[in-house]
């Protein structure tokens, strides 16, 4: 897989989850996805956003576009050094939430997207990562 | 004068790029600008880092010949981000041209190590000088740009937070919500249509979605709560403005709407509101009637 194109950017405010929903609807686009696809993956992003920010304490979204096979993708990667998650396997459990929500964060989120990753250590923080393929 | 092609400073920024970082890092965190509360220490690390890379790899590829060389296209856009993501963590345009030229005083002292001859030196030290401030000044251009940018979202927010409930109807309200709803506004909206159902007595009340560009799970909820807030006292919600797109996104969320009413436009939801209330449209189609 290479990289064509590679953003950090920080995931500390509510705000910040706008902009990053907004460069990720940007790079859909550039990318010559469908509207569907593109809403999905914005949708996605401000999932993981927003997980990074309300339980991750704050972190970072690298947002990169990516080639593989002769295809293009959008690949997300969020980063925090936050609590981190006990049970991977309960967290993507659809309904489980701790913090009050749906619960359907993450579990949707694998839905959304084509491939997707969730790295967690109980408190050294939590690194999801998600790509869509065009 | 040394030529730029002669100049040690591409090999200089490769060999001692460790050590650049470390002294980079080490200033900008003893300096009075520095300002934990907005950026985290590995964030700023990474920053640092992915900005002395790029920087280096300009200039090994020929980016001390001018500052429009092709090389420098990565490292303009890299800029560009980092002003943006700064102006809106918070920093003072100043701060993030600071963060770019307090880069001087570590490539100074590496220079100073390897280049023995003092002629020498000068040339190298006006060659490196002449490049931060070309990179603080491009900064401190995004920066501003950035920073329009951001004063024009907080509009547009201001906007969402005036979003108004109108009443189409004897005992119809209808929320027309705009722009984008994950912040604590989102609550103060549905506050405040709950508080209009009380005053006004409604028995209908259509949120119209329309204008709402990303429905997550946080919205999702948002919307669940209000409907059942809202069937507690006594009004009936119908939400309207569902596009395709999102319809389709939020099935895969797994976000259950079933037990709510929708529309896809807010004409069909006002038809609706209409026959629930017992009224009806003159015009209205027979099968419209209940
Ligand atoms: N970055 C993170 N750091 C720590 N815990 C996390 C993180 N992301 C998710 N979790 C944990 O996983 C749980 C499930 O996340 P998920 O996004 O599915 O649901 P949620 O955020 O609680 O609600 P919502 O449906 O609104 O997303 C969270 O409640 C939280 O306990
Ligand atoms: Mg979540």
């Amino acid at each position: 897989m290479s990289v064509l194109k590679n953003d950090l950017m920080p995931v500390r405010t509510a705000n910040d989850i706008v902009v990053v929903r907004q460069h990720v609807r940007a790079l859909a686009i550039e990318l010559g996805f469908s509207l569907v696809d593109q809403t999905k993956m914005v949708t996605a992003a401000s999932e993981l956003a927003r997980n990074t920010l309300a339980h991750g304490g704050g972190g970072t979204a690298r947002i990169e576009v990516v080639a593989a096979n002769a295809r293009r993708g959008l690949k997300m990667t969020f980063e925090d050094r936050g609590k981190g998650i006990a049970d991977l396997e309960l967290a993507m459990r659809d309904g489980y939430s701790t913090g009050g929500g749906l619960g359907l964060g993450l579990s949707g989120t694998r839905r959304l997207m084509n491939e997707f990753e969730l790295q967690s250590k109980p408190g050294e923080g939590t690194r999801v990562s998600a790509t869509r393929w065009k | 004068m040394t030529p730029r092609d002669t100049s040690v400073l591409p090999s200089v920024l490769q060999k001692r790029s460790g050590e650049l970082l470390d002294a980079w890092i080490a200033h900008q965190t003893s300096a009075d600008g520095y300002r934990p509360d907005l950026m985290a220490d590995a964030e700023l690390r990474d920053q640092s880092r992915e900005l002395l890379a790029s920087a280096s790899a300009a200039v090994s590829a020929g980016g001390l010949e001018s500052p429009t060389h092709p090389s420098w296209q990565a490292t303009r856009q890299l800029l560009g981000s980092i002003a943006e993501s700064r102006a809106t963590a918070g920093f003072a345009p100043t701060a993030t041209a600071t963060f770019v030229l307090s880069l001087k005083q570590p490539i100074f002292e590496a220079l100073r190590k390897d280049v023995q001859n003092p002629e020498r030196l000068a040339d190298e030290l006006w060659n490196a000088t002449t490049l931060i401030d070309r990179l603080a000044l491009q900064t401190m251009e995004s920066t501003l740009e950035a920073r329009e940018r951001v004063i024009a979202r907080q509009h547009e927010d201001m906007l969402e937070l005036s979003t108004p409930v109108v009443k189409l109807w004897d005992g119809i309200l209808a929320l027309p919500m705009i722009g984008t709803l994950d912040s604590a506004r989102t609550q103060v909206v549905m506050e405040s249509l709950l508080q209009r159902i009380v005053e006004t007595g409604a028995e209908v009340a259509i949120i119209d979605i329309t204008g709402v560009p990303t429905v997550d799970t946080l919205v999702a909820q948002h919307l669940i709560k209000t409907v059942t807030a809202a069937r507690l006292m006594g009004a009936d919600c119908i939400i309207s403005g569902i596009r395709p797109q999102i319809a389709a996104t939020i099935v895969h969320l797994g976000v259950d709407l079933s037990e709510v009413a929708t529309k896809s436009t807010l004409a069909d939801a006002f038809r609706l509101a209409l026959a629930r209330t017992g009224h009806s449209l003159g015009r209205a189609p027979a099968r419209e009637r209940r």
